[in-house]
């Protein structure tokens, strides 16, 4: 009668691969930060020889003009981090929103949208962020976030209609509404939370390919304009030097590969620690 | 006009295939309803029609008419409006019909907060908290400070289906459907569960509509039953008569079969 009921959730040691995500991120995100309050040197100060390597005043080097590379990282690790969030906020905001409409919507507005979400994603994200540059008729900051949110939603709004509809069908939905639940509430009570944990997996991953194709965009130009430093500028003006030079292009390379993975693998943590269902029963 | 439950000439049908036929019965205010039949005979189908909740592909026709309202061919804000105050269901696999992310104290405060709301009562947290409380008393839960705390995973499936009772009971509803309500038991739960929802239908006055196939469970529970084949009913009568003395030749066999199951079971031992 009296079946223990443990509701402390049992402490899992947690995946040490886990904590390299934590810690990668950490890095970057710290970088970001600290870019706000303190630089090396400033961005555009020449101070030092052109395409210095890395030494004790330069820690990663200079580029052909003399400024300092690791100025440039930590500016850029800001940039990227705003692009990646911004670009996931805007995404998530319509893809969550279109995906839950379709998942209740009638079978022919249902259809039409799913429709909808498979051909822009057989469109290129880069491609789509290139033409709302090219609307935008400028390239800033704001409109690299809104053009790689708007390429990021309907990837969000399939994955949601679907985790949506396998919801809608469980027998605590049809419970929800018997009670009379309205749908507005089911949507806020039961759906949402229910498929955080899966979307929230999907939104991280969405985060590294935002922040890789940001790194493209400025790498053709169409990204955050030059005062700003981003890894895919730094990675374009090194190209040129790429063999006398070559940190110039490895360490914005490597920023981006530690950013991408480290998002990734605490993604992966994330889910585990606080997916309830996966706790000890 | 003083039934709670009218159901008149109820068909249910998909595009090609009849499901429910013809079927009428009615359930006064208080009383205990039992529906019998095998799997397929369209019980399920007849309680979902009830609270309106039929998937779109199954059309029904004929009337409906639970506390005055007609339900066939309701808008849904006036079966929202039903649900709730007229009528709430009790599932027959408690894990998937509670939320496996939200602390049980949540998912039965969710139905006590919309009932408070409705009667124009106090819908503080502690009003609510002393509800909750209140009905994890009536359905004899243990330790509910914990149990409040817990996610459905975390109990075990007598304390399951006993948290579903308390959130359909959250809504007083005037009729409670029990779908099947221990099928999905073991035996020794079972036997409480059915003593709990007859027990607490009783002492709030609730008409019941316990769904099954065990025809012993109907019998210890149902005052009234009917008996359903094909998507047809068979046989309705008083529990007692319909279960000791059937008319119909499918009743029969049904009895006869389960008392010699029973028999069986008595002479191993």
């Amino acid at each position: 009668m009296s079946t223990p009921v443990t509701t402390a959730p049992r402490r899992r040691r947690t995946n040490p691969i886990h904590w390299l995500g934590f810690v990668l991120v950490g890095v970057i995100v710290l970088a970001g930060l600290v870019s706000f309050v303190w630089t090396p040197y400033a961005l555009s100060d020449m101070a030092g020889g052109r395409l210095e390597a890395p030494n004790w005043q330069h820690w990663a080097g200079t580029d052909r003009l003399g400024r300092d590379l690791f100025t440039q990282l930590m500016i850029g690790a800001r940039i990227a981090l705003v692009v990646g969030s911004g670009a996931v906020a805007i995404g998530a905001a319509i893809g969550i929103t279109t995906g839950v409409l379709a998942a209740f919507a009638t079978r022919f507005f249902d259809d039409a949208l799913a429709a909808l979400f498979d051909i822009l994603i057989a469109f290129p994200t880069l491609l789509i962020a290139m033409l709302v540059v090219a609307a935008r008729e400028e390239a800033s900051l704001g409109t690299a976030i809104l053009a790689l949110g708007i390429g990021l939603s309907p990837v969000v709004g399939r994955v949601t209609r679907i985790l949506t509809k396998r919801i809608l069908s469980q027998d605590y939905i049809t419970a929800a509404r018997v009670s009379g639940t309205s749908w507005p509430a089911i949507v806020f009570w039961h759906i949402l939370p229910n498929i955080a944990p899966f979307l929230g997996v999907n939104l991280a991953l969405q985060f590294g390919l935002a922040v890789m194709a940001e790194a493209s965009l400025s790498y053709l130009g169409l990204g955050a304009p030059p005062p700003n430093a981003s890894w895919g500028r730094m990675l374009q003006e090194a190209q040129s030097t790429v063999y006398t030079a070559p940190w110039g292009a490895v360490l914005p390379g490597l920023a981006l590969f530690t950013l991408v993975i480290g998002v990734n693998l605490l993604a992966d943590g994330l889910r585990d620690r606080f997916d309830p269902t996966q706790r000890g029963a | 006009m003083s039934d709670l439950l009218r159901v008149d000439g109820l068909c249910l049908a998909t595009a090609d295939k009849s499901l429910v036929e013809d079927l009428s019965f009615t359930i006064a205010p208080g009383e205990r309803f039992g529906v019998i039949g095998e799997s397929g005979s369209g019980k399920s189908l007849t309680a979902l029609a009830i609270t309106g909740l039929l998937p779109r592909a199954i059309r029904p026709s004929g009337q409906i008419s639970l506390a005055g309202q007609q339900v066939v061919g309701a808008s849904e804000r006036q079966l929202a409006a039903l649900r709730g105050p007229a009528v709430a269901t009790v599932f027959q696999e408690p894990l998937t019909a509670l939320d496996p992310l939200m602390p049980l104290g949540r998912q039965i405060a969710l139905p006590v907060q919309r009932r408070l709301k409705r009667e124009g009562a106090d819908t503080s947290r502690t009003a609510v908290a002393r509800d909750v409380r209140l009905l994890l008393d009536q359905v004899r839960l243990p330790d509910p400070d914990r149990l409040i705390h817990a996610f459905p995973h975390q109990v075990s499936g007598g304390q399951r289906q006993r948290v579903a009772i308390a959130m359909a009971l959250a809504c007083r509803p005037q009729l409670l459907i029990a779908d099947e309500p221990t099928t999905a038991l073991d035996v020794t739960t079972q036997a409480e569960i059915v003593k709990l929802i007859t027990a607490l239908v009783d002492e709030l006055g609730i008409a019941l509509l316990f769904i099954s196939h065990d025809l012993a469970v109907v019998g210890q529970v149902a005052e009234r039953v009917m008996v359903m084949r094909h998507g047809r009913a068979v046989e309705t009568g008083p529990a007692a008569k319909v279960l000791t003395a059937p008319d119909d030749a499918y009743t029969r066999k049904l009895v006869d079969a389960a008392r010699r199951f029973d028999t069986a079971l008595e002479g191993r031992a």
